[in-house]
């Protein structure tokens, strides 16, 4: 018996006790159930936000069912954001989208990863009004494309900049600068 | 309807204009066509009426709007860069340059997104002054933009007799913080210091004399004639469009959803206190007005529970590591001077990890979408900003009225361009 217990993954006994686990618990058999487990890697529950990575091939398509499903209704894109991680090689840029069902209090993340060299990802402009400034907002700060966006213009940069200001080779102080060292401050 | 049939016949002058100029862009109508009658009509980026930088291209067909296009940015200053090279308690004046017009939301936000990081719990008595501080920054929100509402609309009255009763609660920010507009309010942890007995005589007096004031400023605008004429039916949205566009707060539940922050996802002990949340049905310029004043009502209700059921204890979490040491005892006790030259020189990391915090601000909900690598500083800060979201509806929502209509309906969706630009 004692070695069964310990078989038992930490996540699920914690699940059996904790609410909040539960409902992510639930959710995720959900989603496995409507998309399919192939579609969701990296599951994890940072600070009790169900956070899932897929692809961009699928995330239109995700999302989409979410918006439609009767019993979640997680229909409210309640933020879209971008980020670079250049040490992750062939997953440099990803987005993050936080999605929420104002009937059920379910929230949810998801997260995409694509090379640097293609930055292109689904919009969901189609879905969602509100994805159009997000998603003109990701393409400012970090380059990504979202095809079939009506609009896929610079929103808070000037429009003659030539790179996007948020990815991490961008350091926010001058670079060429020698009086200053980055050994006791900063990154 | 007379708006719409209006609407038809320039929808027609449209499309004709289209013909007769293919490459017409369609997103920046800056062509002055004499022969259709449209004129191009740039609104802002500083216009009195705008009440902050950012700009309308809007064209019109007489006194009519056709289309327009808002262009914002001016002033952007990069507060999620800049996040990612200062030190948690540094961001804290990033996020009061936000909504200038309820810094403590902002900075009360970002704190418990910190403190969720850390794994920090706050006493009772530091989450009850928070709400009330926050509810007293959620009315001057909502008295600024009802004042200004009715500057828009000709009562400039209302206006300075309610800015005279933000002074009042803009001095009980000082009384706890030193500052007024950018409050830089509490630390990690808590509160910087606790309720004065001058803060309090002070609160006291203000809960004392507002509701008079306020009721005052009700029976000159609620059922005003010349007032309502001006604003029912005045850039509506429906609660359809409005949950696509992203909408929060009072916009979103003037067209009649109850969704709030503090009541879905309590925080800092909302869920100790009895207030209602109020909804309109047609999401026009009269609902939204209406559901702010009615919320500034439920936060005077939340305030005086919070105040009579101020719990005693500390002000602040034990939390040496993340909440800088009383000056004095830097002088004089080890411990402290070692906490302090820590937390300053950056030597204490965070955790690793990604947490998602918000918290009902002024205008909705202000997320905080934070990533640790475990470094002094974040690895990346996003904020949802509920401007920058429902902004992106006005076009929509103006488009077929009238000039004066659209300023009065970007007056009663309070967009701050701090917020808006971050």
């Amino acid at each position: 018996m004692a070695d069964q217990n310990e078989s038992i993954p930490a996540q699920e006994q914690a699940a059996a006790q904790d609410p909040a686990a539960q409902q992510n618990a639930q959710l995720l058999a959900l989603l496995n159930r409507l998309f399919g487990e192939a579609a969701f890697t990296d599951v994890e529950e940072s600070y009790g936000l169900l956070t899932v990575t897929t692809t961009r091939e699928q995330i239109h398509g995700i999302i989409a069912g979410l918006q439609k499903d009767e019993e979640l209704q997680l229909n409210f894109l309640t933020t879209l954001c971008g980020m670079h991680w250049p040490a992750q090689e062939g997953r440099e840029l990803g987005i993050v989208y936080h999605l929420h069902s104002l009937t059920r209090n379910i929230r949810l993340r998801l997260k995409i990863f694509f090379p640097i060299a293609d930055p292109v990802a689904p919009t969901l402009t189609d879905l969602y009004a509100a994805a159009n400034w997000m998603e003109r907002e990701a393409f400012d700060f970090y380059g990504i494309i979202f095809p079939g966006h009506p609009n896929l213009m610079r929103i808070l940069n000037v429009e003659d900049m030539d790179y996007h200001p948020m990815r991490k080779e961008y350091a926010l102080e001058d670079g060429t600068r020698e009086d200053k060292t980055d050994q006791f401050f900063g990154r | 309807m007379a708006v719409n049939d209006t609407l038809e016949s320039t929808h027609k002058i449209i499309e004709s204009a289209r013909e007769q100029q293919p490459n017409l862009n369609p997103l920046a109508p800056t062509v002055n066509d004499f022969n259709q009658e449209l004129t191009t009509l740039n609104l802002g980026p500083t216009h009195p009426a705008t009440h902050g930088i950012f700009q309308n291209i809007l064209q019109m067909d007489g006194e009519r709007i056709i289309s327009g296009v808002p262009t914002i940015g001016y002033i952007h200053r990069a507060f999620e860069k800049i996040a990612e090279r200062r030190p948690f308690y540094q961001i804290t004046t990033l996020t009061d340059r936000m909504n200038y017009c309820s810094s403590p939301i902002n900075n009360f936000g970002w704190h418990m997104t910190v403190e969720k990081l850390l794994g920090v719990e706050v006493p009772k008595r530091a989450q009850y002054i928070r709400v009330i501080l926050m509810e007293l920054a959620r009315i001057t929100d909502h008295l600024i933009c009802n004042g200004i509402l009715g500057v828009d609309t000709g009562a400039f009255t209302g206006f300075l007799y309610l800015m005279d009763e933000r002074e009042k609660v803009y001095e009980i920010y000082e009384e706890v913080s030193g500052a007024r507009l950018t409050t830089n309010m509490g630390r990690v942890g808590g509160m910087e210091r606790d309720f004065s007995d001058i803060a309090i005589a002070k609160l006291r007096a203000w809960l004392k004399t507002f509701p008079a004031v306020m009721r005052e400023f009700e029976t000159m605008f609620n059922r005003n004639r010349i007032f309502m004429d001006r604003i029912v039916d005045v850039g509506a949205i429906s609660a359809e469009r409005a949950l696509n566009y992203g909408f929060t707060g009072p916009n979103l539940r003037a067209a009649g959803v109850d969704y709030d922050v503090r009541v879905m996802n309590p925080y800092s002990s909302y869920q100790d206190f009895d207030f209602e949340i109020p909804v309109g049905t047609k999401g026009d310029t009269y609902d939204r007005f209406m559901v702010r004043n009615e919320e500034i009502w439920q936060s005077l209700r939340i305030i005086e529970q919070a105040l009579e059921n101020l719990p005693a204890g500390p002000y602040h979490a034990d939390a040496p590591h993340f909440y800088l040491p009383p000056k004095q005892a830097v002088y004089q006790n080890m411990e402290a001077l070692i906490y302090h030259f820590k937390i300053v020189m950056g030597e204490i990391d965070a955790p690793v990890g990604e947490v998602y915090h918000s918290v009902e601000g002024g205008n909705g909900e202000l997320g905080f979408y934070l990533v640790s690598d475990g470094g002094r500083t974040p690895y990346r800060l996003h904020f949802r900003r509920p401007c920058f979201i429902y902004y992106q509806a006005y076009t929509e929502m103006v488009v077929g009225q009238t000039l004066s209509d659209a300023i009065v309906t970007l007056s009663s969706m309070n967009v701050i361009a701090g917020e808006l630009d971050a």
